[in-house]
C-alpha cells in the first residue's frame, strides 16, 4: 500500500509538469489554432531564466587565497559574488540560495515578452496557413532558440539547486501512520505540485471569472462573431499567447531544482506534451490537465519493478500504449470537441 | 592563420592530370594504388576526428576536439610537446608522422550511430582520412569501428566504456585505450568493501541498453563476490529524465546501497533525484545509505553540482594524477585552453599519440602494419603507468582510478579526488570471456 | 512516353539526367580549391541523397495526396533496415533478397499500424502513428536487443551463417553487400583537369531504384487512385456521403508509403550494413516531414529536393570547423579575418543546427510552397509570364 501511495505521489508530481506544459499548449492551440512546436523551447527558456538569475546573483570578482594553488600551480583565486559586497555575506548568500523562487518574478515578465514577440513577430503570419507550415516554422524556431541557449550556456546540464530549506525530503509515512522511511518524498517536489495546482487554478479562474476570460472563451468558440461584435480579439489572443508562454516558463523555472536544466530539455518534453494534449482532447483545457495527471500516474506505476518483471519493457512504452488505447476507445481523446484538428 | 589546402587526393589528381593530359579522363581504380585505403602520397596525412558536436554530449565532444588539436600541434612540433616528452617510445620527432605534416578533418557524430557512420564515411571517402578517432558513447564506437574495419582504416576509439567495444564487437582495425565496465567493477569492489563493509544489500538502477547491461553485470559480479547481496536491478529507459518513480521504491526494498549504472545526462538526473529523496541521510539496516556511480565523468558530474560529494565511482584518468606524463599534459592543455582536461580529452590525446607512434615505428600508414605495431605494445609515460595494448582484443591494460566526489572543491574543476590507483594486475581478465572475433586486419583497397 | 503526359515525362527525364550526372553536378569545385569543402559528390552522401529521396517520395504519397500526416514513418525505415541486415546475416550478401524482404516486412507493419491508426484522422492519426513508432524505438533500443542489437545497432559478424554465401572472406573479413558479385562499395575515380569525379556502384544502384520509385509515384499521382486520394484530402466527409468507403484507399496509400520507407531502409542497410534503433526515433520521423514540407508538399520533385537540402546541411555544413574558416579568409588582414570568422563560426560546424532552423523559418515564411515554389519563381523571372503554364517547373505544382 505504501508503495502505491508513493507512486501516486510520483505520478502527481510528474503529472504536474506534464499538465502545466500541456495547459499552455492547449491555450495556444485553442485560442489561436496554432500547433506550436516551440512550446517545449518556452519551457526550456523558463528554466534558463532561473539559471540566468542565479548566475547574475553569483557574478563574482576574484580574490586570491593565500597559500593555495590551482591545477597549473598559479595562486588560487576564489570567487566572491558582488552581491556579498552590496548586501553583506549573510543576506547575499540568502539571496543566492533563493534564486530559483525569486526567478518566478523575473521569469513572468520575460516570458510574457517572449510570448508576445513570438506571436506578433512570427506566429500571427501563420494563422491562415496549413498546420504543416505551422509545425515547420515553430520547429525551426525551437531549433534556433535551443541553439542560441546552447551557444551561451553549453550543452551540459547546469545545477540549479532549490533553497536550503526545501532540500531533502519529508517523511509523509509517519503522518499516515506508516513506519518511518516508508513514504519519503522530496520537499521541493511537493512544492512543485502545490505550485502547479495554484497556476492551473489561476488560469482556469482567469478564463472563467473575468470578462477578459469570457471574451477569450467566446473567441475560442467563434472567433468571427466575436470580431463582428467590435471586440479586438486579436489583441486578446496575443495576450493569451503571452500567458501560455508564462505558464510554460514558470513550469520550467520551478523544474530546475528537480533536474538540472540543459538546452534540449524542451525537446525531451515536446513529444510527451503533444501526446498529453491529444489524449486530453484537442482544445480542451480540463482534458489537458486530466490527461497530464493520468499519464503521470500510469507512468509511475509502470516503473515499479513488480510491474516490469511481469511485463518487460512496459515502462518504456506505457505512455504511448495508453495513448493508443484511449484514442481508439474515445475518438477525440478524453474531452475533445468534435471537428477540432480532425482534418 | 593560413594553411595550405592541398589534400592527398588533390595531389593524386594533379599527378594523374600531368600524365594523362587535360581532356583524357584518367581512371584510378581503387585497387590499383598503394595497397591500402587512403594511403597518403603527398607531404601531409589527414586524420578524422569524429566527435559529438550536437546533442547531450556536445561539451564532452568539444573537450575531445581540443585535445585532438593539441595532439596535432604537438605531433607537428608545435607547443611544448606535451606528453611527447614523457612518452616511453621516442619514435616521434615532432616532424608530423614519418615526416608528413598532420592535418585533420572534423565531423559531428550527434551521438547517433547512423550520423557517426555518415560523418566517418565522408572523412574516408571525401577527405581521405587514414585514421578515424573519437566518440563519446559505446554505441557510436562500435558502429564506427565496424565501418573502419570494412573501409580498411584504423579506428582509435575515444570515450567508450562498454565491454562490447573490445569484447563481443571487437574488430581487428579498432583499438581502445579507455577502460571498460569490467575494470570498473574489479577496481571498485575492494574499495567499496573497505569503506562500506562486506554485508551490504545493493539496489541497481540500470540504463536500458548495452552499456548499462555490461556495467550492471560487472559491478554485480564483483560486489557479489565480496559478499554483497543484490536486492533488485531495475532497468530505466534511455529517454527518461525524471527518475523519481524508480528511486522512490528503493528505501522500501531494504537495500542500503544504490548503484546508478547511468552515464551522462541520465547519471546527472538520477543522482540529483536520489539525493533529493534524501537517501544519503537515511539509515537502513543500521548502516548509512550509500550511492555509487560506477563510471564518473567530471564534465558531466558538474551538472549534478554538490550532489556528487562523497560518492564513489571509477575513472580512466584524472587531471590531478601526479605522474610526469599527466602533469605535462595538464600543463600544455591548461595553458592553451585555461581549464584542466577531462578524461575524454586525455584518452583522445593519448590515442592520437599512440597511433602516430605506431606508424612511426612501423614506418608505414598501412593499417595492418600499424595494427601489428600496436598489438602487444608496452609503453609508459602517458598517465596511468605502464600500459599494454593487448594483442588478443586491442584493449589497453593500465591502472584504473577509483575516485570520490570531493567534499570541499576549490574550483569548478576540482570535483573529484582520487581514492586509489588500482594496479593493472587487479583489473586484467582473460581476453576470451566476452566472446566475439577479432578477425584479421583489413587494409582496404 | 512511358505512359506519361509530356510534362511528366519531361520531369522524369530531368530527374534521370540529374541523378545520372550527379557525380559531376555535385563536384563542381576543383579538388584543390578552397571551395572543395562544398563538394558533395562522394559515395556516401550521394547515396543518402537518393535514399532519403525515396523515403520522402513515399511519404509524400501519403501526406501530399491524402493529407494524413504520419509522425511515425521512420519506424518503417527502421523495420526495413533490420529486415535487410537479418537477410545479410542469414541468407547471403546479395542485396536483392534483402530489399524484397525489407519491403514486404515494412509493408506488413504498415498494414497493421495503418489499419489501426486510420480509424482516426487529423492530429489524432498523427499521434497514433507517433505512439507506434516511439514504442518500436523504445523496445528496439532495450528489451528487443537480441533481435535489434540495441544501442550498438544490428551488425554483421564473422560467425553469421549466410547459408547462400560465405561467413567470411578469404582474408578473414566480413563480406560486403553486393549484386551478383558487383560490390556496392566499388568506386572509380576519374580525374579531369583539376576536377575529380567519383562513380560508385552503390550510388547508381540506389539511383536506378529511386528513378523507378519516382516513376511509380508519378503514375500514382496521375492515376484514378491518386485522384481518389486527393478527393479524400479535399473533402473526406463528402466522399463518405456519396457512399464511398475511403478507408481502403487511405490504407493502400499508407501501406505503399510504408513500403517506400522500407525500401529506403533496405537500401541504407545495403550501402552500409548496420541498422540502428535511432533510425526510428521521432526526430527521424520528424525529419522526413520537414524534408517534404521544405521541398514542397504534394509536388512530385519537392520531397527529393527537401531531402537533398537537409542531408547536405547535415553532412557538409557540419564539417566546416574554425580552422577551415581561417584558411578561407586568410587573405584578409588578421583582425578583420578573426572578426569575419567569429561572425560565421556560430552558423557552421557544430552550429549547423542553427542554420537549419533559420532556413526552415525563412523558407516556410517566404516560400509557402517550399523549395519548389522558389524554383518556380526563379523560372518565372527568367521566362516571363509565359512560363506559368509550361515552364519546366510548371508541372510540379502542388497536387491539390
Amino acid at each position: 500500500m505504501d508503495a502505491i501511495i508513493l507512486q501516486i505521489l510520483n505520478g502527481l508530481d510528474k503529472g504536474s509538469a506534464y499538465a502545466l506544459i500541456a495547459l499552455g499548449l492547449t491555450l495556444i492551440f485553442g485560442t489561436l489554432g496554432v500547433v506550436n512546436f516551440a512550446h517545449g523551447a518556452l519551457f526550456m527558456i523558463g528554466a534558463f531564466c532561473a539559471v540566468t538569475l542565479s548566475r547574475l546573483f553569483s557574478l563574482s570578482h576574484k580574490v586570491a587565497v593565500p597559500g593555495e594553488t590551482d591545477f597549473l600551480g598559479n595562486p588560487l583565486m576564489r570567487d566572491v559574488p558582488y552581491i556579498y559586497d552590496v548586501f553583506g555575506e549573510a543576506t547575499g548568500s540568502a539571496i543566492i540560495d533563493w534564486a530559483v523562487p525569486l526567478s518566478i518574478l523575473f521569469a513572468i515578465p520575460v516570458m510574457i515578452a517572449v510570448g508576445v514577440i513570438m506571436e506578433r513577430g512570427l506566429i500571427k503570419h501563420f494563422y491562415k496557413r496549413p498546420h504543416a507550415d505551422q509545425i515547420l516554422v515553430t520547429f525551426g524556431l525551437a531549433i534556433v532558440l535551443q541553439e542560441v541557449i546552447k551557444y551561451y550556456y553549453g550543452a551540459n546540464p547546469i545545477p540549479t539547486p532549490a533553497p536550503e530549506m526545501f532540500k531533502g525530503s519529508a517523511d509523509l509515512g509517519i503522518l499516515l501512520g506508516y513506519e518511518a522511511n516508508s513514504i519519503i518524498y522530496p520537499t521541493w517536489r511537493l512544492v512543485y505540485f502545490g505550485f502547479a495546482a495554484v497556476v492551473i487554478g489561476a488560469v482556469f479562474a482567469f478564463l472563467q471569472f473575468t470578462t477578459f476570460g469570457m471574451v477569450v472563451r467566446a473567441g475560442m468558440a467563434d472567433r468571427e462573431t466575436v470580431g463582428l461584435l467590435g471586440i479586438n480579439i486579436d489583441k486578446r489572443f496575443t495576450i493569451m499567447f503571452g500567458l501560455a508562454a508564462a505558464v510554460a516558463g514558470l513550469a520550467g523555472v520551478m523544474y530546475t531544482p528537480i533536474n538540472s536544466p540543459n538546452y534540449h530539455m524542451g525537446m525531451d518534453f515536446l513529444v510527451l506534451s503533444f501526446v498529453v494534449v491529444v489524449v486530453g482532447g484537442m482544445g480542451s483545457l480540463p482534458g489537458a490537465v486530466a490527461a497530464g495527471f493520468l499519464l503521470g500516474i500510469l507512468e509511475s506505476f509502470a516503473s515499479m519493478r513488480e510491474v516490469i518483471n511481469l511485463i518487460p519493457g512496459i515502462n518504456q512504452v506505457i505512455i504511448y500504449l495508453v495513448a493508443i488505447i484511449i484514442l481508439l476507445t474515445r475518438p477525440r481523446g478524453l474531452m475533445g470537441r468534435k471537428g477540432v484538428m480532425e482534418d | 592563420m593560413s594553411k595550405s589546402d592541398v589534400t592527398r587526393r588533390g595531389v593524386i589528381k594533379t599527378g594523374a592530370l600531368a600524365g594523362a593530359g587535360l581532356a583524357l579522363p584518367t581512371y584510378l581504380s581503387a585497387a590499383s594504388h598503394s595497397g591500402f585505403t587512403n594511403a597518403p602520397t603527398g607531404s601531409t596525412v589527414t586524420l578524422g576526428f569524429n566527435v559529438p558536436q550536437s546533442g547531450p554530449y556536445a561539451d564532452e565532444g568539444a573537450d575531445e576536439l581540443r585535445a585532438y588539436e593539441l595532439a596535432v600541434e604537438h605531433l607537428n612540433g608545435g607547443g611544448d610537446g606535451g606528453m611527447l616528452n614523457t612518452f616511453s617510445s621516442k619514435a616521434l620527432e615532432g616532424n608530423g608522422i614519418i615526416g608528413k605534416k598532420v592535418e585533420y578533418v572534423t565531423g559531428d557524430t550527434q551521438t547517433k550511430s547512423d550520423a557517426a557512420r555518415a560523418s566517418a564515411k565522408s572523412m574516408i571517402e571525401k577527405d581521405g582520412a587514414v585514421m578515424i578517432t573519437g566518440g563519446s558513447s559505446s554505441g557510436v564506437a562500435v558502429a564506427v569501428q565496424a565501418l573502419c574495419q570494412e573501409a580498411g582504416v584504423i579506428f582509435m576509439a575515444g570515450l567508450t566504456h562498454s565491454n562490447d567495444t573490445t569484447g563481443k564487437d571487437k574488430r581487428a582495425n579498432g583499438f581502445r585505450h579507455f577502460f571498460n565496465s569490467y575494470m570498473s567493477g574489479a577496481a571498485l569492489a575492494p574499495i567499496l568493501a573497505n569503506n562500506y563493509g562486506k554485508d551490504r544489500k545493493a539496489y541497481h538502477l540500470t540504463a536500458d541498453y548495452n552499456w548499462g547491461y555490461t556495467t550492471e553485470e560487472a559491478v554485480r559480479t564483483s560486489t557479489e563476490a565480496m559478499g554483497w547481496e543484490t536486492v533488485a536491478a531495475v532497468k530505466t529507459p534511455l529517454t527518461q529524465t525524471d527518475f523519481s518513480s524508480y528511486i522512490a521504491p528503493v528505501l522500501q526494498s531494504g537495500a542500503d546501497v544504490l548503484v546508478l549504472n547511468h552515464y551522462g545526462g541520465n547519471m546527472v538526473n538520477s543522482l540529483t533525484n536520489a539525493v533529493q529523496f534524501g537517501l544519503r541521510e537515511k539509515q537502513v539496516n543500521g548502516k548509512n545509505f550509500e550511492i555509487i556511480v560506477p563510471l564518473f565523468s567530471r564534465l558531466m558530474a558538474r551538472g549534478a553540482g554538490a550532489n556528487i560529494k562523497g560518492i564513489f565511482g571509477s575513472a580512466n584518468w584524472h587531471w590531478s594524477l601526479p605522474d610526469e606524463g599527466s602533469k605535462a599534459f595538464v600543463k600544455s592543455y591548461g595553458t592553451k585552453y585555461g581549464n584542466p582536461p577531462s578524461q575524454a580529452a586525455h584518452t583522445c590525446y593519448v590515442q592520437t599519440l599512440l597511433y602516430a607512434d605506431a606508424v612511426a615505428r612501423a614506418g608505414s600508414f598501412n593499417p595492418c602494419a600499424v595494427a601489428e605495431a600496436l598489438e602487444g605494445f608496452e609503453f609508459d609515460g602517458l598517465g596511468n603507468g605502464p600500459t599494454l595494448y593487448r594483442a588478443e582484443d586491442h584493449q589497453c591494460f593500465k591502472d584504473v582510478l577509483v575516485v570520490k566526489g570531493k567534499e570541499n572543491p576549490t574550483s569548478e574543476f576540482d570535483l573529484l579526488e582520487i581514492v586509489e590507483i588500482t594496479p593493472r594486475g587487479q583489473v586484467e581478465y582473460d581476453a576470451s570471456i566476452f566472446g566475439g572475433e577479432l578477425g584479421s586486419c583489413n587494409p582496404g583497397a | 512516353m512511358f505512359g506519361l503526359e509530356t510534362k511528366d515525362a519531361k520531369l522524369l527525364l530531368l530527374v534521370v539526367a540529374l541523378t545520372m550526372l550527379a557525380p559531376f553536378l555535385l563536384n563542381p569545385f576543383p579538388v584543390d580549391s578552397a571551395m572543395a569543402q562544398f563538394n558533395a559528390g562522394y559515395p556516401d552522401l550521394m547515396q543518402r541523397f537518393v535514399i532519403f529521396g525515396i523515403f520522402a517520395i513515399g511519404f509524400n504519397i501519403l501526406f501530399g495526396l491524402t493529407g494524413y500526416l504520419s509522425f511515425g514513418h521512420a519506424a518503417f525505415l527502421g523495420v526495413g533496415s533490420y529486415a535487410a541486415v537479418w537477410m545479410f546475416k542469414l541468407l547471403s550478401m546479395n542485396v536483392l533478397p534483402a530489399i524484397v524482404l525489407a519491403v514486404i516486412t515494412s509493408g506488413l507493419f504498415a498494414l497493421l499500424i495503418g489499419y489501426i491508426s486510420l480509424r482516426r484522422s487529423g492530429i489524432y492519426f498523427s499521434i497514433l502513428t507517433l505512439a507506434f513508432a516511439q514504442m518500436m524505438f523504445a523496445l528496439a533500443y532495450s528489451v528487443l536487443t537480441p533481435i535489434t542489437g540495441g544501442e550498438t545497432g544490428l551488425q554483421l559478424a564473422l560467425d553469421d551463417p549466410r547459408i547462400l554465401g560465405t561467413s567470411a572472406t578469404a582474408e578473414g573479413n566480413i563480406p560486403v553487400p553486393g549484386l551478383f558479385g558487383l560490390e556496392m562499395r566499388d568506386t572509380t575515380e576519374v580525374a579531369m583537369g583539376v576536377w575529380s569525379f567519383t562513380f560508385n556502384v552503390g550510388y547508381y544502384f540506389s539511383a536506378v531504384i529511386m528513378l523507378l520509385a519516382f516513376y511509380l509515384s508519378i503514375r500514382i499521382f496521375r492515376s484514378p487512385f491518386g485522384m481518389m486520394l486527393r478527393a479524400i484530402k479535399s473533402n473526406q466527409t463528402r466522399l463518405n456521403y456519396t457512399g464511398l468507403n475511403t478507408k481502403p484507399y487511405t490504407l493502400a496509400a499508407f501501406v505503399i508509403s510504408g513500403m517506400y520507407a522500407g525500401l529506403a531502409g533496405a537500401l541504407m542497410a545495403s550501402m552500409d550494413p548496420l541498422a540502428g534503433a535511432e533510425r526510428m526515433f521521432w526526430t527521424a520521423s520528424g525529419e522526413v516531414v520537414l524534408m517534404t514540407i521544405l521541398g514542397g508538399v504534394g509536388t512530385l520533385i519537392g520531397p527529393v529536393l527537401g531531402a537533398g537540402a537537409i542531408k547536405y546541411m547535415e553532412n557538409i555544413i557540419s564539417k566546416i570547423n574554425s580552422e577551415i574558416l581561417h584558411s578561407w579568409f586568410a587573405f584578409l588582414p588578421d583582425g578583420f579575418e578573426d572578426f569575419i570568422v567569429a561572425i560565421i563560426y556560430p552558423f557552421v560546424g557544430k552550429g549547423w543546427h542553427l542554420t537549419l532552423g533559420i532556413i526552415f523559418m525563412l523558407v516556410v515564411t517566404f516560400l509557402p510552397g517550399g523549395l519548389v515554389e522558389g524554383g518556380q519563381r526563379i523560372a518565372k523571372l527568367f521566362k516571363g509570364k509565359k512560363a506559368d503554364a509550361n515552364g519546366p517547373k510548371g508541372k510540379t505544382e502542388p497536387a491539390e
